[in-house]
């Protein structure tokens, strides 16, 4: 029964803090935004401008909530649901701490990819469900994107799992003890961290979105909280890939002299942020591009990597 | 744990049900995607976590995504609908139901004759299945992955398009490409 309270209590905690971090990233990115164009941001509601939050969120709950009559309706409503539900799963198997983790299975980067593939779906019906030609161009884009770039997500975490000997996303964090896994696998990281960023849509390969040719994307038609829960959904991916980032690359919670969550924030947060950083400084690629890249640069990249990873292990034992 | 195992079951069973019977195909393959999350709970209360989680990797992160998406582009309205409900009549469904009931009985008979079976996960780890594909089923693996290279070959074949030439000098050069490119192929 003390269990089961326990785990109900954590569950509680860590919905509440991601929630509330994934609304006031809205107010961290429209700042960060601001300093690097050298002008102020959001600075009138609260100290700093904080309470922006507050305000959007005022605004996006009083927004009229309208679902066009061409729409399908079932789909159209339940999409929105569906990239913050898939999002908010994969967070059961990140280790936050030694002991805040809501469950540890021993296939938990798995069950990270497999959500993380599930997250497509909000995309496709989204597009689908609002029979707008744009969505549904933000749609097809986003579908093919996010296969793609789920292929090099899951084969780049291979040459990780190859070394830790297992998929338990603890055990691969205490096998960064002496060294993270960012210097043994440095390809990996890099690689992870591009699908990472195509796998959450955000700039530069925020092509199902695209403003300036398909209007919003795949959420045109969308308003109030619908639309509110992409957005969310959209900035809880941004916490998960730093998060799981850290966890795999950069020794998760291991760390001297602050307590173990500190460590983790501290690192999740240097990742949110040079997510920021690249939607301020690039420039969105053409949508053949994206795939070309993946599919031509990096899938040899991730498959040479696991070779030479693979080879490597054999020579030690 | 046995009673979470009926349970996904159940989902699986109606929502393969309602996967034959919708009208509208993308509607279907939503079914059929729920019919596939359930059948991964089933493998992962039998103790297959690492199946289980292909399941949904594979099935219903990609190759489902796939099958919305071409159904996406076919841009299927009201009128596919409509000769769907037609197809779906009841005259149609006599036979099969008939026969498929006939196989039912027999599957009824087998049951119930082989007497109570017992829910008894065990539990497989990745290694486990890694091992057995790599020892005792690796002739296995080796013709997937020949089919495998097989339709990457015909994908690939198709993917490939003659390059469109406006300009009638710069046609031979691109001939000229075009063969040696194709004499690198062979």
């Amino acid at each position: 029964m003390n269990e089961i309270l326990k785990y109900t209590l954590m569950i509680v905690i860590i919905l509440f803090t991601l929630t509330t971090i994934a609304a006031w990233l809205i107010w961290l990115e429209r700042r960060m935004l601001a300093v690097w164009q050298d002008r102020y941001g959001p600075n009138r509601a609260g100290p700093f401008g904080l309470f922006i939050v507050v305000a959007d969120t005022i605004k996006l709950f009083f927004k009229e909530d309208w679902i066009p009559p061409f729409a399908e309706k079932t789909v159209f409503v339940f999409a929105p649901a569906i990239v913050a539900a898939s999002v908010l799963l994969s967070f059961v198997v990140v280790p936050f701490a030694p002991d805040i983790l809501v469950a540890d299975l021993d296939i938990g980067l798995l069950f990270f990819l497999a959500m993380s593939s599930l997250g497509v779906y909000s995309i496709v019906l989204g597009g689908w469900a609002s029979n707008n030609k744009y969505s549904l161009l933000g749609a097809l884009r986003g579908a093919s994107q996010m296969i793609s770039y789920e292929v090099f997500m899951g084969l780049s975490l291979m040459g990780v799992v190859m070394l830790s000997g297992s998929f338990r996303l603890m055990d691969i964090v205490m096998a960064q003890k002496d060294f993270w896994f960012v210097v043994t696998q440095p390809v990996a990281f890099v690689l992870f961290l591009t699908a990472g960023i195509a796998e959450t849509h955000r700039l530069p390969f925020d092509i199902p979105e695209a403003e300036s040719e398909l209007v919003a994307g795949f959420h045109s038609e969308y308003s109030g909280m619908k639309f509110g829960m992409f957005f969310i959904g959209e900035y809880l991916g941004i916490i998960l890939i730093s998060a799981m980032v850290v966890t795999i690359f950069f020794g998760g919670w291991l760390g001297p002299v602050l307590p173990p969550v500190v460590w983790f924030t501290l690192k999740t947060f240097v990742f949110i942020i040079f997510f920021i950083l690249l939607r301020a400084s690039l420039p969105r690629p053409r949508y053949d591009q994206l795939m070309e890249y993946g599919w031509k640069i990096i899938l040899p990249i991730a498959l040479l990597n696991l070779l030479v990873t693979g080879a490597f292990t054999l020579l030690k034992n | 744990m046995e009673i979470a195992f009926y349970i996904a079951g159940t989902v699986a069973v109606v929502a393969t049900l309602m996967v034959i019977t919708r009208h509208n195909p993308v509607h279907a393959l939503l079914y059929l995607n729920v019919s596939l999350l359930a059948h991964a709970m089933l493998f992962y209360l039998l103790g297959a976590s690492f199946a289980a989680l292909l399941e949904i990797i594979i099935y219903a992160g990609a190759i489902m995504v796939l099958f919305i998406f071409v159904v996406m582009l076919l841009n299927l309205g009201k009128e596919t609908a409509e000769q769907e409900r037609k197809w779906l009549k009841v005259k149609v469904w006599v036979g099969p139901t008939l026969l498929a009931a006939v196989l039912f009985a027999e599957f009824l008979v087998l049951v119930l004759s082989s007497g109570q079976g017992t829910y008894s996960p065990a539990v497989v780890s990745p290694r486990q299945v890694a091992v057995s594909l790599f020892r005792e089923y690796l002739i296995g693996v080796e013709l997937a992955a020949m089919l495998l290279m097989a339709a990457v070959v015909g994908a690939a074949h198709i993917g490939r398009h003659k390059r469109l030439v406006l300009h009638r000098f710069l046609k031979e050069e691109v001939e000229k490409e075009e063969e040696k490119h194709e004499a690198v192929m062979l």
